[in-house]
């Protein structure tokens, strides 16, 4: 059955459902919640695959490009429209996504058996793995952003979601609060993008922002400085790119998001999240790009894309996480920083290929990151909560299924030739940096980030698995797993089963794209490359191939040389980097001391404005309340004043008059006959006066 | 003439403010009779004989009485301690006074004085006859009127004066008779409904 | 002969006399003698002009005096008969106790 686009909604709607009702599930109902969210994962995932092969077998991008808009909201005269789009890009996330997130999902299961909140978890991550398949079907930008927050809320909650951890309290909000900053800037772009093109719509039948005609409008007027308006755009929207996908300076998040539980690591902050911001590059790539043909406007000055800065971007910040990896001692950081490392290299390859190249390295990383960062977490689980890799050790023969297949990761990610995937997509984007007119800076800055992964890695595995255990042993203080006793142990199968099916992606999945048979690129690009062994042997493929392989041996030989032959025996031991140059290592170590530059300049900046802020509405706003306040009270006062002398006074005081006039009114009748006669005899005085002499007067 | 008319005044007069003045009250009634006497006398003097005999009788012999009595009923005759005037007699002498200045001065100044009034032709006075004859044929109705006048006048002194038995109250007894339960009850009324 | 205005003023003195006994004495029994003493003064008046009018044979003044004389003495006796009435009630005939116009 195909997937029509209209029907898209149903795919990132599956989790959504299972996380509200989850949501509403009590805590003992695991395996309620747990199969709730695998089986909607589940749906979600053969939705997916019937709409990739949907899109399959088609001729071109554009033909394979199907959409379904809506309209959303009035406001006035315009309409804002919202819809779904399936085209190759959409369709590989999808599978990826839900591929991937099923296997972790069951992974959970295994990894959460001990945690009191493990209905709350499964409920997060249904709600993250919604969020994340809307963000990859949206076809207009708004609704990708309205997605982009989603999916960082569930990043949010699920990064502290041990809360009552203060540490991971702090991540969660370190984590929110950076890539804020970068959203910011994202909701800037899309707001001028909207009063540019007027309309967020990827595409609509020729009046989408991504499509020729509104494109070539957006290139040809140009902005502050020259720039063309797509660029600014472009380079805005790519800011939201760099908080989502941890790029130099809004890195600093990544690394402590490993607060979080293991497979929220693999899920989110390896495969899906971070590559989100990949994902919102190579969708809006037609704005980021030179425009073909050429606008109407620049004659004389050569256009200026974004794409540069991807591309300079993306190199600085492959380099950068990969030095900081190599002095790392916590299992996880290793992999978060090779994470920072290899989004930056995806960057480049958008930068200097074009979205085929980027998306592959994506693809491949997803799976192998995912495989690294479970396995990881296989680790610690066996190892009874254990993360540094000082005190770990010799697990090789502990546990030898997460050995074969973290191996497997390992060589993977380093790019270990011709049988595993790194090896192919790396390659893909050393080929188009190398092959990139402006500049060679990021194809030698890309190599020597691929030196430093394979030296790195091959540092960590040789700390974590060779040589002998260096744990306590014999620890019985881990109250739950006292049959477990102090040693290390493999972990169980629904956790090992995961780890194996992705060693056997990791392995394959390199077979398409490679330039022999560059199917990925077909399909993504729309291009019919040609195809066939032959392909490989072409001068500037060759030569990437041995540059390549040369990087890697290096590499690994380094590694192996300073960890592998003589495997460290004491957890105290100081690293063998730390001997020779302790003042870089210590450099390294402390991440270069980003966090402490941000601490004492953002950080202190914002404390005295937000001091400020309270200040300024304690006084001045409080001030003003309470003057009014103050005002009425003494109207008040006075009212009360008045009322009580004048008015009652005056009334008190006429009272009082026609009281006294009434006590002297009442001397007439007192009962006393003489003063009854007295005034008889005045009375008649008075009379006989008037009769007689007042007569005589008038 | 004069001096006779001088004489009986100033008795009179004397005897009048001693009437009105004295603490005792017994020797109050008794210049009140002198003056009464006092009167009697000038009347005579006016030829007005019959009047003089009436004053004599009627003044004298019954009113002055009468005011012993009241004195000996009321036990107002024993010595007392307290003020005998109001404490604001001057008051009252003032008005007194005011009245006499006024009625001194309408006279005073009236064509009475003015005029010279000689003197009339001796008057006898009329007999016993004409003032009979008067009384019973000018006057008759008023003298009816006034032996009305006397009889309830008698009377209501009576009733007015009598001693009421002192009535002992059954238990339950009527309704109230107009206060007839109090003993010293302010009941003439009582009396009047008691007495058919 | 006396004068009439003698007789008149006389007369008027007895009767403030009179008037100030009557307003001044606490006594009741002395404030019934005090208008006594006016109604005598009246009477001397009406004698006094009956005397001193010019038609021989009027008897008016006589006659009012007679009259008045009748008048006075039973108004004496319900005078006096009411101050023994209450003198009974009251305990006493001073009048300046005797003040309540309710009984």
């Amino acid at each position: 059955m195909m997937v029509q686009s209209s029907s898209l909604y149903l795919i990132p709607l599956m989790p959504l459902l299972a996380a509200g009702l989850i949501a509403v599930t009590r805590q003992p109902h695991r395996r309620f919640a747990a199969s709730l969210a695998i089986g909607a994962m589940g749906i979600s995932l053969l939705l997916s695959i019937s709409a990739f092969v949907s899109t399959l077998g088609q001729t071109s991008a554009g033909a394979a490009r199907s959409f379904s808009n809506f309209d959303w909201l009035q406001i006035g005269p315009a309409t804002l429209r919202l819809g779904w789009v399936l085209d190759p890009l959409s369709a590989i996330m999808l599978v990826m996504v839900t591929f991937v997130g099923l296997l972790i999902f069951i992974y959970s299961v295994g990894y959460m058996a001990h945690d009191d909140n493990f209905t709350r978890f499964f409920c997060f991550l249904s709600l993250f793995a919604a969020a994340m398949l809307g963000l990859v079907i949206a076809n207009n930008l708004l609704l990708l952003f309205m997605c982009w927050e989603l999916v960082g809320l569930a990043s949010y909650l699920l990064i502290g979601f041990w809360y009552h951890k203060p540490s991971a309290a702090a991540a969660a909000k370190k984590a929110f609060i950076t890539t804020r900053i970068g959203d910011v800037v994202f909701l800037l772009g899309i707001v001028w993008l909207y009063s540019q093109a007027g309309t967020l719509l990827f595409y609509d039948h020729g009046h989408g922002c991504l499509e020729h005609l509104k494109l070539s409008e957006l290139a040809g007027r140009t902005t502050v400085g020259g720039l063309a308006v797509s660029t600014g755009i472009g380079l805005l929207i790519f800011c939201g790119a760099i908080g989502k996908s941890g790029q130099v300076p809004l890195h600093v998040w990544l690394p402590d998001a490993m607060e979080g539980p293991t497979p929220v690591s693999a899920l989110i902050h390896a495969a899906t999240m971070v590559a989100a911001g990949v994902f919102l590059v190579a969708r809006v790539y037609p704005l980021m790009a030179e425009p073909i043909p050429a606008p109407v406007g620049f004659v004389s000055a050569p256009f200026i894309s974004a794409l540069p800065v991807v591309a300079w971007v993306g190199a600085i910040t492959a380099v950068f996480a990969a030095c900081i990896a190599v002095a790392q001692t916590d299992i996880k950081r290793i992999l978060a920083y090779s994470t920072v490392s290899q989004l930056g290299f995806m960057m480049i390859g958008l930068g200097v290929g074009g979205v085929a190249v980027g998306m592959f390295h994506l693809i491949t990383h997803a799976f192998f990151k995912a495989l690294l960062f479970m396995g990881a977490g296989s680790v610690i689980h066996g190892c009874h909560e254990e993360q540094d890799i000082r005190r770990l050790g010799g697990l090789k023969k502990y546990m030898p299924v997460t050995f074969a297949t973290y191996a497997i990761g390992m060589m993977a990610l380093s790019g270990v030739p011709l049988f595993f995937s790194g090896f192919w997509s790396k390659d893909g984007i050393l080929e188009a940096a190398h092959t990139w007119k402006p500049s060679q800076g990021p194809f030698y800055l890309a190599a020597f980030g691929a030196l430093l992964t394979a030296f790195y890695m091959t540092r960590q595995v040789c700390y974590v698995f060779f040589g002998n255990y260096r744990g306590a042993k014999g620890d019985h203080s881990h109250a739950a797993d006292s049959l477990h006793g102090g040693e290390p142990h493999e972990s169980p199968r629904v956790m090992t089963m995961p780890l194996a099916i992705l060693a056997v992606f990791a392995v394959v999945l390199g077979f398409i794209g490679t330039p022999a048979w560059p199917w990925f690129q077909n399909y993504l690009g729309g291009e019919n490359l040609p195809s066939g062994v032959g392909e490989l042997f072409r001068h500037d493929v060759l030569y990437t191939i041995l540059i390549s392989t040369v990087i890697v041996t290096v590499g690994i030989g380094l590694g192996w040389r300073l960890y592998g032959g003589k495997p460290v025996t004491n957890p105290n031991e100081v690293d063998v980097l730390e001997r020779w140059r302790p003042d870089i290592y210590g450099l390294l170590r402390n991440k270069f001391y980003v966090d402490e530059l941000y601490e004492v300049t953002v950080i202190r900046f914002n404390a005295w404005f937000a001091a400020f802020c309270d200040s300024l509405d304690y006084w001045v706003w409080n001030g003003a309340v309470l003057a009014v306040s103050y005002l009425i009270v003494g109207i008040a006062w006075v009212d009360r004043v008045f009322d009580e002398y004048v008015i009652n006074l005056g009334f008190d005081e006429s009272c009082k008059g026609i009281a006294d006039g009434g006590r002297l009114f009442s001397r007439l009748q007192n009962g006393r006959v003489q003063n009854y006669l007295r005034v008889i005899g005045v009375a008649l005085a008075a009379l006989v006066i008037f009769l007689v002499w007042g007569r005589k007067a008038s | 003439m004069q001096f006779a008319f001088a004489i009986i005044a100033a008795l009179t007069l004397v005897s009048g403010i001693a009437a009105m003045s004295l603490r005792n009250l017994v020797h109050c009634a008794l210049c009140l009779a002198v003056t009464f006497a006092g009167l009697a006398a000038m009347y005579l003097q006016l030829h007005a004989q019959f009047i003089s005999f009436a004053q004599v009788l009627v003044y004298i012999g019954a009113v002055a009485i009468l005011v012993v009595f009241a004195i000996l009923l009321t036990r107002s005759g024993e010595p007392v301690t307290h003020p005998v005037v109001h404490s604001s007699w001057i008051v009252g002498v003032i008005i007194a006074l005011l009245v006499f200045g006024v009625l001194t001065k309408v006279i005073l100044s009236s064509s009475i004085s003015s005029a010279a009034l000689h003197p009339l032709p001796p008057k006898d006075g009329p007999s016993v006859r004409e003032i009979g004859n008067s009384l019973m044929i000018d006057y008759v109705l008023p003298l009816q009127v006034i032996g009305l006048l006397l009889t309830a006048a008698t009377i209501g002194a009576v009733i007015i004066a009598m001693h009421e038995p002192k009535i002992s109250q059954p238990p339950a007894s009527t309704p109230r008779v107009n206060g007839a339960e109090v003993p010293h009850a302010s009941g003439h009324s009582a009396e009047l409904t008691h007495h058919p | 002969m006396i004068p009439l205005q003698n007789y008149l003023i006389f007369s008027a003195m007895l009767f403030s006399v009179g008037l100030a006994g009557a307003l001044t004495r606490r006594n009741a029994i002395l404030v019934l003698v005090g208008i006594e003493l006016m109604l005598n003064a009246a009477n001397l008046n009406f004698v006094a002009f009956w005397r001193f009018s010019s038609d021989p044979n009027a008897m008016a003044g006589l006659m009012f005096v007679l009259f008045s004389i009748a008048i006075a003495a039973a108004e004496a006796a319900v005078g006096l008969a009411l101050i023994i009435a209450i003198y009974r009630h009251y305990k006493t005939t001073n009048l300046e106790k005797v003040n309540s116009l309710k009984g």
